[in-house]
């Protein structure tokens, strides 16, 4: 067992939003811009490459817009569950390659040492692919991902087992606090969005393969791939890659726009939701509806939410909550900047008999910091801190990758990272304060609190 | 997709399984063998770390790595919750945390202030064998976070009240990873059951009736007692010159008065002789089964062992989808499992074990999966492994090796934790040369020998259901020491 004085990594959710600040705060100091070179293929296809023969290792990364935000709401979950089910089998290639079920995938895999993971956010479905760069390993590496992406059979006796373990897992979710927490916080805070809906037992009982392979016809398309590519590598080598892991993909020859997505509507009031529930710490999230990746006040929010709950042991939030007075081991703020306005939050969990008062103190931090906005000195450490340490969000290919893949898939410009400098710099207080109180309303959000009822008997060691 | 590597013993990696190993992380328990003064490793495309013993007896080991100007700063402590004892467990973590409170000259709280000032990232851990801290930062701030860090090492202090309110966050940790956690709460009990004599019987975190009697004299003590320059490694890697840290070594840390490292008792395990069974109940949907076998510990990278082939087994098992568990356990309509895992302890300065563990699938039991985990092993106890999925765990292990080249962090670590637990500089090139040893034969030899019942202990978690628990989700009778 490994314990650590920070909060840990924990829910997905909160680790997402995490490597969402980080990718946001990516910059890169003047004298060390990242090549990123861009090209679309004949098929509609953007590749994103940064060739780096440092390490004989490939990166590849392809991301397409089907994300949980395009599920149907009665069959919430089918992207998430349609990526788990890419990697039960491939049927018989078109070249004559021999299908391949589940185990065979796996051992074929480990065969090449390489790794390769399929996943579903909000936003996108994504294709990963880490192999070594020795031609004789990646050629065939590629040529297997082309296969998994282009030629999944969907098993149907599979699914079926897929689904009741899933559902077993969700029940299992139910018995803990952090989740029934956030689900009910991704419920209340979204106000119908798809960001908001939530995997049930019911949502998988109405989802079939056919259901997963008809997304797939209309979503997974080459005109619609975002390819980034990191590693040992030339640009005629990543074409070659790109071609070659998309050539199993049919598709139309031009894509027509995926229809467009509501925006994340506003709260009308401050709702609380309070679920009674016998654990040792009662779990706390306070947040509402924030903005959107392409939003300008993205710079000040992040810049504030460092300064607010993102800085580790040096925020606001941390000071007062933690510790100046002992009450949690964690606590957070957070934007999740997406397509849409993924939500702003501030979490914690505490001792049930202490919920009331840092709850108290979480809401006072938060309006101060909106009403008032950063100190010149919190400024001053925030851009110490963000600037000063942006060498240290490049220095591993696995980093670069998350970098240009954010380029990609949010359509910022190539010298992104060029120029984030100076726009990190050029942030001031009063920016930070006009965003927050654009963004934020702290009378109008909603609260979560999933735990014991204190007077009821308190639980801990006390 | 699952990637064992056989460093996730040493270096502390977190599990490739859907459930950790309920007793911690491995390691080793003999006195580390002297360091040579100094040493070096390199391997074909990039210079290799370096060893030396500063002038008070601290190591210190530096891995240049010259792709990004950053690096990373690492003092590892020889000192875990091993080297607790009774009342005070979880006084190594809360030193960890106190760490963060000051010195004779940086006030509580100045400390991470002033690494964020230098664009830095920081944190700490605590483990059954060492303690760890480390600062990520860009390489012009090194000397600064040298500064800092050999600042606390020898200087740590804070008022009592600065304790008071930390020992609470300890607490609130351990409310968050255990007592909301049954398969948590299962393992702690597990090593308890497991473990009589040797400390790993207790849980890192500690049990809450002791951080409840904790006083700061305690913490204070335990500082004074294992924080000196002869059971500390400082490990610096990234964009860096030997011979400038070298130089910065010896000035911020070679200073530190030179003291004795106390003597460590041997507190040797008993023998086992017969099975050993716990259940746990707790409020959960799912049943858990979690199987520990006695193996034994490795004394060094040269000595012939049966833990280079129980590694093996374990990979062999469990080491990619598609491997033995998945295949026997979780497929197909009559399942057993939702999940099966299998670990294997390689080094560690206590006692070893080897895991299996999984999850019942619905309308099977604790029981049924039990069986199957032990079917499986038996089963290469009787047919042996075949050379393809042998060939096929040893392919990604030496994939790996290059794989972990990409950070600096993790090339930091796992030096650090290889010097922890006594190993050279060159352990890891080693331990896979080992490993690509391991022929069928001795994977099957090991699996007949070492997972009979009498050195195995069963932990099973017994779900409350609903209608069992009157409070929506109440600890009905824990033992005592948990609440």
């Amino acid at each position: 067992m490994s314990l650590s004085r920070s909060k840990p990594a924990a829910a997905g959710r909160l680790l997402r939003t995490g490597v969402l600040a980080a990718l946001g705060f990516a910059a890169l100091a003047a004298q060390a811009a990242l090549p990123i070179e861009h090209w679309t293929l004949a098929n509609g296809a953007k590749i994103y490459l940064v060739s780096s023969q440092a390490l004989p290792i490939v990166d590849v990364e392809v991301d397409f817009d089907a994300g949980s935000r395009r599920d149907p709401a009665d069959q919430a979950g089918l992207a998430s569950v349609s990526s788990t089910m890419v990697e039960k089998g491939v049927r018989a290639g078109r070249n004559g390659e021999p299908a391949l079920d589940q185990n065979a995938l796996g051992e074929a895999w480990a065969d090449l040492g390489a790794e390769f993971d399929v996943s579903a956010s909000n936003d996108r479905t994504s294709y990963t692919l880490r192999s070594l760069a020795d031609p004789k390993l990646l050629d065939k590496a590629v040529a297997l991902a082309a296969r998994v992406i282009g030629e999944p059979t969907f098993p149907d006796d599979i699914w079926q087992r897929e689904r009741e373990r899933l559902s077993a897992s969700i029940r299992e979710g139910n018995t803990k606090p952090a989740t029934v927490a956030a689900r009910a916080f991704s419920s209340a805070v979204y106000g119908g969005h798809p960001y908001g809906q939530q995997t049930t037992e019911a949502t998988l009982a109405r989802i079939d393969t056919a259901a997963m392979r008809q997304r797939y016809q209309q979503l997974i398309v080459p005109c619609r791939a975002k390819l980034s590519i990191v590693g040992a590598v030339t640009r005629a080598q990543a074409e070659g890659i790109a071609n070659v892991m998309l050539s199993r993909l049919p598709g139309p020859e031009a894509c027509t726009p995926l229809p467009a997505i509501a925006p994340v509507p506003a709260l009308a009031e401050s709702k609380e939701v309070r679920i009674p529930f016998e654990s040792a710490q009662t779990h706390v999230y306070i947040g509402q509806p924030g903005y959107p990746r392409q939003d300008p006040d993205h710079f000040a929010l992040n810049l504030g939410n460092y300064i607010l709950g993102g800085g580790g042991f040096v925020s606001r939030l941390t000071d007062e909550v933690r510790e100046k007075r002992g009450l949690t081991y964690s606590v957070y703020s957070g934007f999740a900047p997406g397509l849409d306005a993924g939500a702003f939050r501030v979490g914690f969990q505490t001792r049930p008999d202490q919920a009331a008062e840092a709850v108290k103190v979480a809401r006072e931090v938060l309006a101060k910091f909106v009403a008032e906005g950063p100190t010149q000195n919190e400024l001053k450490a925030a851009k110490d801190n963000l600037i000063g340490g942006f060498p240290l969000l490049l220095d591993s290919n696995r980093k670069l990758i998350g970098n240009v893949a954010n380029i990609a898939w949010n359509d910022l410009p190539l010298d992104y990272l060029d120029t984030w400098t100076a726009r990190m710099n050029a942030v001031t207080a009063a920016d930070i304060k006009a965003a927050f109180a654009r963004k934020l309303q702290p009378d109008r959000m909603v609260t979560v609190v999933v735990g014991s009822d204190p007077q009821a008997k308190p639980q801990g060691s006390k | 997709m699952k990637h064992p590597s056989p460093r996730r013993a040493a270096s502390g990696a977190v599990l490739a399984l859907a459930f950790a190993a309920p007793w911690g992380l491995p390691a080793q328990a003999q006195q580390p063998s002297p360091p040579a003064t100094p040493s070096t490793v390199s391997t074909a495309s990039a210079p290799g770390p370096r060893q030396f013993t500063l002038s008070n007896g601290m190591t210190l080991i530096v891995q240049p790595d010259r792709r990004s100007p950053t690096a990373v700063q690492m003092v590892w402590v020889r000192v875990g919750s091993l080297d607790e004892v009774d009342g005070t467990s979880g006084v190594a973590h809360a030193l960890e945390h106190m760490m963060f409170k000051g010195t004779k000259s940086i006030k509580p709280g100045e400390f991470s202030r002033r690494v964020a000032a230098l664009g830095g990232q920081e944190n700490a851990f605590t483990t059954r064998d060492y303690t760890g801290y480390y600062q990520q930062i860009p390489v012009g701030s090194l000397e600064q976070v040298m500064k800092l860090e050999s600042d606390r090492f020898a200087n740590n202090q804070w008022p009592d009240d600065e304790f008071k309110r930390e020992i609470e966050v300890v607490k609130e940790e351990r409310r968050m990873r255990t007592e909301d956690q049954p398969r948590a709460l299962l393992g702690e009990q597990q090593s308890a059951a497991v473990f009589i004599a040797s400390p790993y019987h207790r849980p890192v975190v500690g049990w809450m009736s002791d951080l409840d009697a904790m006083t700061p004299e305690d913490v204070r003590e335990f500082h004074r007692r294992w924080y000196v320059p002869a059971n500390a490694a400082i490990v610096i890697a990234g964009d860096v010159d030997v011979d400038k840290v070298r130089a910065l070594a010896e000035k911020y840390y070679g200073g530190i008065p030179a003291r004795a490292v106390p003597v460590r008792k041997p507190r040797i395990e008993p023998p086992q002789r017969g099975i050993r069974r716990i259940e746990f109940k707790a409020p959960a949907e799912q049943a858990y089964v979690s199987l520990a076998f006695r193996i034994p510990q490795l004394e060094s990278i040269d000595a012939e062992s049966d833990a280079w082939a129980l590694e093996v087994l374990s990979a062999v098992l469990d080491g990619y989808t598609g491997s033995r568990l998945d295949r026997a356990l979780t497929q197909g309509p009559e399942r057993v499992a939702d999940s099966a895992g299998a670990y294997s302890g390689l080094i560690g300065r206590g006692p070893q074990l080897f895991g299996l563990a999984g999850v019942p699938a619905a309308g099977k039991t604790a029981a049924q999966v039990e069986a199957a985990l032990r079917a499986q092993v038996a089963r290469i106890a009787r047919e042996g492994v075949g050379e393809a999925e042998l060939a096929r765990v040893k392919t990604q292990w030496v994939a790996s090796e290059t794989y972990k080249r990409d950070s600096v962090m993790a090339q930091a670590r796992e030096l650090g934790s290889n010097w922890v637990q006594g190993l050279p500089l060159d352990a890891d090139p080693r331990m896979i040369a080992k490993l690509q040893a391991v022929t069928a034969a001795q994977v099957q030899a090991v699996a007949a020998k070492y997972f009979g019942d009498d050195q195995l202990t069963v932990a099973t978690l017994v779900p409350l259901p609903p209608d069992a628990r009157p409070r929506a989700r109440g600890f009905a009778a824990p033992a005592g020491e948990l609440r």
